[in-house]
């Protein structure tokens, strides 16, 4: 209720009582002053405490969360995050025409946890019924002895999975794994090499490449950057396949013990196809051999780590050097009467070829005598300059890490005498890779080339000039005539004028000095004369052949026809036709050497 | 006037609320939507390279030499040679059918172009 400031009631009294009214107003203000005050005060009270709980839900608000994100593990927020899954695979091998070579395949490893077996007894038992492979015994002992966890094995089929998932035992345990699958099985497989698993953890293993392209490659196979994109190989898969089938027949029909060739192109130095045989399963690769002879095992790549003295096929670079420095033309007569004698030293030939032999047919009737005396005139360190420019001098700069160790085998002391002998391809011993190489110069108009396993674009802009372009054509004439009517007439393939030079070299044994009957028998040729594009080297190892009634063992028997059979098989594959104007008769003649 | 005001604003605030929740709800349902078919497309990668794998497999030049020399009998394929290039001149034109009654009258009396044979050699 409502106060007047100046009652009336008490203003009559205190006027009768003859005090001062105006007290009365002052002390009913002032009461109504502590009243107003109070008021105001409560209601100031209210609000802070509204406001103080207010604070403090909010401060609650914001500490409860910050302790939630300091104790919970950081994760970033799911929509940005990308497929994880195909960054962390090896990227595929394929051909120069995008088949597979090699790829990926998931694949689930098996393990096990004794602690968490139930019966391990009977697992074990179940085991090794589905992998008859494994030891039971050993087996037993791991799951019952201390072991917290073994591998048991490192790929398993989704059959044997699901046959180990019916054991129904809670210690075997599975791990997604990634293996390397080569579908073409032993096709090309010393260039594929091989790979097998790195660092192995439960949830996944490292692949790498233990040896061949998987190995040179691994970094670039392995790098995320590549998002995948495939490593495109210069091989090609058909003619690969041809070239093992056929070089697999002539190595039987040749009772040969091993063989290998390599189909290259003489312009960019790509390796279409390049075979060894014996070879082997990069899927189930074997083991390195712990003793004997590494190149007796079928990992032993006879065409790119083969070192080997290749014979004959050295004399065109000896005529060539001679035609180089204008010593000679392809018609000069040389001497070739025998025996050549240096010291206590002969060099004899083959057959007697009489007085003397023109250039050219010292390299049709592979002349030793010939090619020696060319080689004298020419002299010791233009030679070893020619074979330096050609390759002979260093390991091939191909892509495959085995192949980088393989130093050719050169004379310790480079003497007149090796001069002589290195002309006719003895003294001096590289790989059939080299020799590819080398030819690919004398063909494609001297220039040399850089063997390579990837597949070029164009053909390199600067190359280095080892022989002049005429010297060049003139050495490839004089090799068409070696086939033409000469050691290699076994090697003419209608259509694709075949030029080349054939190379038996006696192997070497052991101990020093030579076999009697085993010989290296080689075949380089490069075709078509008339415009080279393919040089093919053909190297067989211990090959004979019984013609005529003789126990043959010369390259114009043995390496050649299986060349000729290639070329016929390889060019049709590769888009080459034959040039029906050349196909003219042919006229066959046998001859060694 | 500030009551109708109040009432509007706290309409505002629980109808904004709703909607900050609905779509709370409907991000988080999307995000799990993605993740499934993130985890569908990883699935269906590796199927593809399984099959990509077994097509290689099934493909390599072994076997489907081998399924040549089985079916020999039917297909009758054999390797690729030399042989098998030829001109293009060496291909025959095909047969043209010849009309009758052009043989009869060569030169057409009627206005109409008919088709001759030049039709088929441009």
């Amino acid at each position: 209720m409502r106060t007047p400031l100046r009652p009336l009631a008490r203003v009559l009294d205190a006027r009768e009582r003859g005090e001062n009214p105006d007290l009365i107003e002052a002390e009913e203000r002032a009461i109504r002053n502590v009243k107003t005050q109070m008021k105001m005060r409560r209601r100031a009270e209210s609000r802070l405490l509204v406001l103080g709980v207010f604070f403090f839900a909010a401060f609650l608000t914001v500490g409860t969360r910050m302790a939630s994100l300091s104790a919970s593990e950081p994760t970033e927020p799911v929509s940005t995050a990308s497929i994880p899954q195909i960054a962390n695979q090896r990227a595929d091998i394929v051909d120069r025409n995008g088949e597979v070579l090699a790829t990926n395949l998931a694949t689930t490893a098996l393990y096990a946890q004794p602690p968490l077996m139930v019966d391990p007894q009977t697992a074990a038992a179940g085991l090794v019924k589905i992998f008859p492979d494994l030891d039971l015994k050993r087996l037993q002992e791991d799951f019952s002895g201390k072991r917290k966890f073994l591998w048991i094995k490192k790929k398993i089929s989704p059959e044997q999975q699901q046959q180990v998932h019916d054991l129904g035992e809670p210690g075997l345990l599975f791990g997604p794994r990634e293996m390397r699958l080569y579908p073409n099985g032993r096709l090309a497989a010393h260039i594929l090499g091989g790979a097998s698993f790195g660092k192995e953890g439960v949830n996944a293993a490292e692949v790498i490449g233990v040896a061949g392209v998987e190995r040179y490659f691994d970094e670039t196979l392995r790098d995320p950057a590549r998002e995948g994109a495939p490593l495109a190989l210069s091989i090609d898969l058909t003619a690969q396949s041809a070239m093992r089938q056929v070089l697999s027949g002539g190595m039987k029909l040749m009772h040969a013990k091993g063989a290998a060739a390599i189909l290259m192109d003489i312009h960019t130095g790509e390796i279409l196809s390049m075979a060894s045989l014996p070879d082997f399963d990069p899927n189930d690769r074997p083991r390195v051999l712990t003793k004997g002879d590494q190149s007796d095992s079928p990992l032993f790549n006879r065409a790119s780590q083969g070192v080997y003295e290749l014979g004959s096929t050295f004399k065109i670079f000896a005529a060539g050097l001679s035609l180089e420095k204008g010593q000679v033309n392809e018609d000069t007569m040389i001497d070739t009467r025998g025996p050549l004698r240096w010291g206590k030293f002969k060099i004899r030939d083959f057959h007697d070829y009489g007085k003397e032999l023109s250039v050219t047919d010292i390299i049709v009737q592979s002349s030793n005598i010939g090619s020696a005396r060319l080689a004298m005139a020419t002299g010791t360190k233009a030679q070893q300059e020619l074979l330096g420019k050609l390759g002979f001098l260093d390991v091939v700069p191909v892509e495959l890490p085995e192949t980088r160790s393989v130093h050719p085998l050169l004379p310790p002391n480079w003497s007149e005498l090796s001069t002589m002998t290195i002309s006719y391809g003895h003294g001096i011993a590289a790989t059939p890779l080299h020799l590819a190489a080398a030819y690919a110069a004398v063909g494609n108009g001297g220039f040399k080339v850089k063997p390579t396993l990837l597949r070029q674009e164009t053909i390199p802009p600067q190359r280095e000039q080892v022989l002049s372009r005429d010297t060049s054509t003139k050495l490839v004439k004089m090799l068409r005539a070696v086939v033409t009517r000469g050691t290699a007439s076994f090697g003419e393939v209608k259509g694709y004028e075949v030029a080349g030079k054939t190379g038996s070299a006696d192997k070497p044994k052991p101990g020093g000095g030579y076999y009697d009957k085993k010989v290296i028998a080689t075949f380089a040729s490069i075709f078509p004369a008339s415009d080279p594009k393919y040089v093919l080297i053909v190297t067989l190892d211990e090959p004979s052949i019984k013609a005529h009634g003789e126990m043959r063992r010369t390259a114009g028997w043995t390496a050649v026809p299986v060349a000729a059979e290639l070329v016929a098989r390889l060019m049709p594959i590769l888009g080459l036709r034959p040039n029906v104007a050349s196909a003219g008769n042919v006229q066959y003649m046998a001859s060694g050497n | 006037m500030k009551t109708f005001l109040y009432m509007i604003c706290c309409g505002v605030v629980i109808s904004v609320a709703y909607w900050a929740y609905k779509e709370n709800y409907r991000t988080q349902a999307s995000l799990r939507r993605v993740a499934e078919l993130q985890q569908q497309i990883a699935h269906e990668r590796e199927t593809i390279s399984v099959l990509n794998a077994e097509w290689a497999y099934l493909n390599r030049p072994n076997r489907l030499r081998d399924l040549v020399d089985l079916n020999f009998g039917e297909l009758g394929l054999v390797p690729l040679l030399p042989e098998h290039f030829a001109e293009v001149e060496l291909v025959a034109y095909p047969q043209v059918e010849i009309d009758v009654n052009e043989l009869v009258n060569p030169v057409s009396t009627s206005s109409a172009p008919t088709a001759g044979p030049d039709k088929e050699f441009p």
